[in-house]
């Protein structure tokens, strides 16, 4: 059964050989949003994607508690049977407003709200345009689909617009599917081309702001809001799993008649919904995140100083400052020393590796919270570049 | 209207420039080559070598497609009906 599985094998083999499996990694126990213990020795997080460090926001626990304590652990069902409470009404309301859309529906994670949206819009005649880059759940989702998929080239609107050419004699409806912030190098699309070219051609246009929902734009509405181009996005997906410090996701829109899809989604209706806690908490969340804008400023500060002082340590990293900041690596086995170098220094970072990068290539994969000090910054860029050194990656070595 | 042997040799041109193809590799393509086998093609080194090929012919060979093409002689008839499809 697990023969296929060979090559898999051994590369865990080989991980385990160079020190700690970084996929296996198990923290004894959370100290706050930015540091853990892990195996007997604290550890600054570095690779949380807890954007806002709302993950022990004080008004989010008490709400969860509360919620807990009335509504109970879980619902047992789906939300089209008994799995809809108060909170996960409310908590699609609290998603629509935010992002001034007329309708929200929320499912128990983000790569199910990929799967179950994507599915249940691309039929068979229809055309699913992809980013080549595109992350795993948006793949998966196409596969659910049944419709025609075409991938075109990493962020670049002329080469989308290409093929829409070719298929624009062809019936069926064509939705073009882009994120707003990559999670492996941190890039942006170029919204407003593609908004641009969706216009000229008739496609629709989801945007997943997984990594960009309340990181991005004055309001924390993602690129679409940054780029303005928030009337041309006909869906929005993303997660509660980042910036909301929880989990669950969503996929808003104006589009008429979308509350069809609560019974044509499969990933929505087979599956329990979340627990009541967690939709009012992550009801919480988006208050605590709409209040304080504060945070956004301070997680942009603290992405920039890594950025640049790891740019400034000679490291190739992504093309723009993000608060995902990776350090691209010319060979796994190299990463896979590096990621274990700076664990011993008590720093986690994520590993990246292919054939899960663009490119093939090699990452240390690190993302910045705003619950991070300038010390905490500080020691991170410190660290990296010190096992940098060592390695001979960065520093004299290099320059000679 | 490129017959289905110029539609080869594009192909073949194309494989050439794939990572991890060598160009011994390369020369012994025939119809019959296994793409995922005998080119050693992991699922994305597929989607990219299929990115490639669309650019090569300009057309699209959409993804769902590709499930049936298990040689290099299957993409060049489906490149070729593809391209007769759009001519008309
Ligand atoms: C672009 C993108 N979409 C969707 C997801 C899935 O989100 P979730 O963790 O809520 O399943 C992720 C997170 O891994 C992501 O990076």
């Amino acid at each position: 059964m697990l023969g296929k599985y060979a090559h898999l094998t051994q590369s865990l083999a080989g991980l385990r050989a160079a020190g700690t499996n970084p996929f296996t990694v198990a923290f004894d126990e959370i100290l706050s949003p930015t540091s853990a213990r892990l195996n007997g020795q604290t550890v600054v997080l570095l690779g949380t994607n807890n954007y806002l460090g709302l993950t022990f926001d004080e008004s989010c626990i008490e709400t969860a508690v509360s919620a807990l304590q009335t509504e109970g652990t879980g619902t047992t069902g789906s939300r089209i049977a008994n799995g809809t409470y108060s909170a996960h009404v409310a908590l699609e309301k609290q998603v629509a407003s935010f992002l001034g859309r007329q309708d929200a529906m929320v499912f128990t994670t983000g790569y199910q709200a990929n799967l179950g949206i994507m599915a249940a819009l691309a039929g068979r005649d229809d055309h699913l345009l992809l980013d080549a880059d595109s992350h795993a759940s948006i793949y998966d989702g196409s596969r659910l689909s049944e419709a025609q998929v075409t991938r075109f080239r990493h962020n670049d609107p002329d080469d989308l617009y290409r093929r829409l050419k070719f298929l624009a004699d062809k019936p069926g409806d064509k939705l073009i599917v882009v994120e707003g912030i990559y999670s492996m190098l941190g890039d942006v699309a170029p919204l407003a081309e593609f908004a641009a070219v969706k216009r000229e051609t008739g496609a629709y246009l989801l945007v997943d702001e997984a990594h960009s929902l309340g990181v991005l734009g004055e309001n924390g509405r993602g690129l679409q809001e940054v780029a303005g181009v928030e009337a041309d996005v006909d869906f929005v997906v993303g997660t509660f799993s980042k910036s909301l410090g929880s989990i669950g996701g969503f996929c808003a829109s104006d589009m008429p008649g979308f509350e069809v899809l609560r019974v044509a989604s499969r990933a929505y209706m087979f599956t329990a919904s979340m627990p009541p806690s967690i939709a009012a908490s992550v009801t919480q969340a988006f208050k605590v995140m709409a209040a304080k804008p504060e945070l956004r400023r301070t997680l942009m500060r603290n992405a920039d100083a890594l950025y640049q002082g790891l740019s400034k340590a000679g490291f190739r990293l992504g093309p723009t400052p993000s608060p995902i900041v990776s350090v691209r690596l010319t060979s796994p086995e190299l990463a896979v020393a590096f990621w274990n170098k700076l664990l011993a220094r008590g720093l986690y970072v994520n590993l990246a590796l292919p054939p899960a990068t663009p490119a093939r290539e090699s990452l240390l994969r690190t993302s910045v919270s705003a619950a991070h000090s300038e010390a905490d910054i500080r020691f991170a860029v410190d660290a990296i570049t010190a096992v940098g050194e060592e390695l001979g990656i960065v520093g004299a070595a290099v320059v000679a | 209207m490129p017959s289905e042997k110029d539609v080869n040799a594009t192909i073949v041109a194309v494989i050439r420039t794939l990572d991890g193809v060598t160009p011994a590799m390369a020369d012994a393509v025939t119809p019959e080559t296994n793409i995922l086998r005998d080119l050693n093609l992991d699922s994305i080194a597929v989607m990219d070598f299929i990115m490639e090929l669309e650019t090569a012919f300009n057309t699209v060979i959409p993804l769902d497609t590709v499930a049936e093409i298990a040689t290099v002689g299957d993409l060049a008839r489906a490149i070729t009906a593809e391209q007769a499809r759009t001519a008309a």
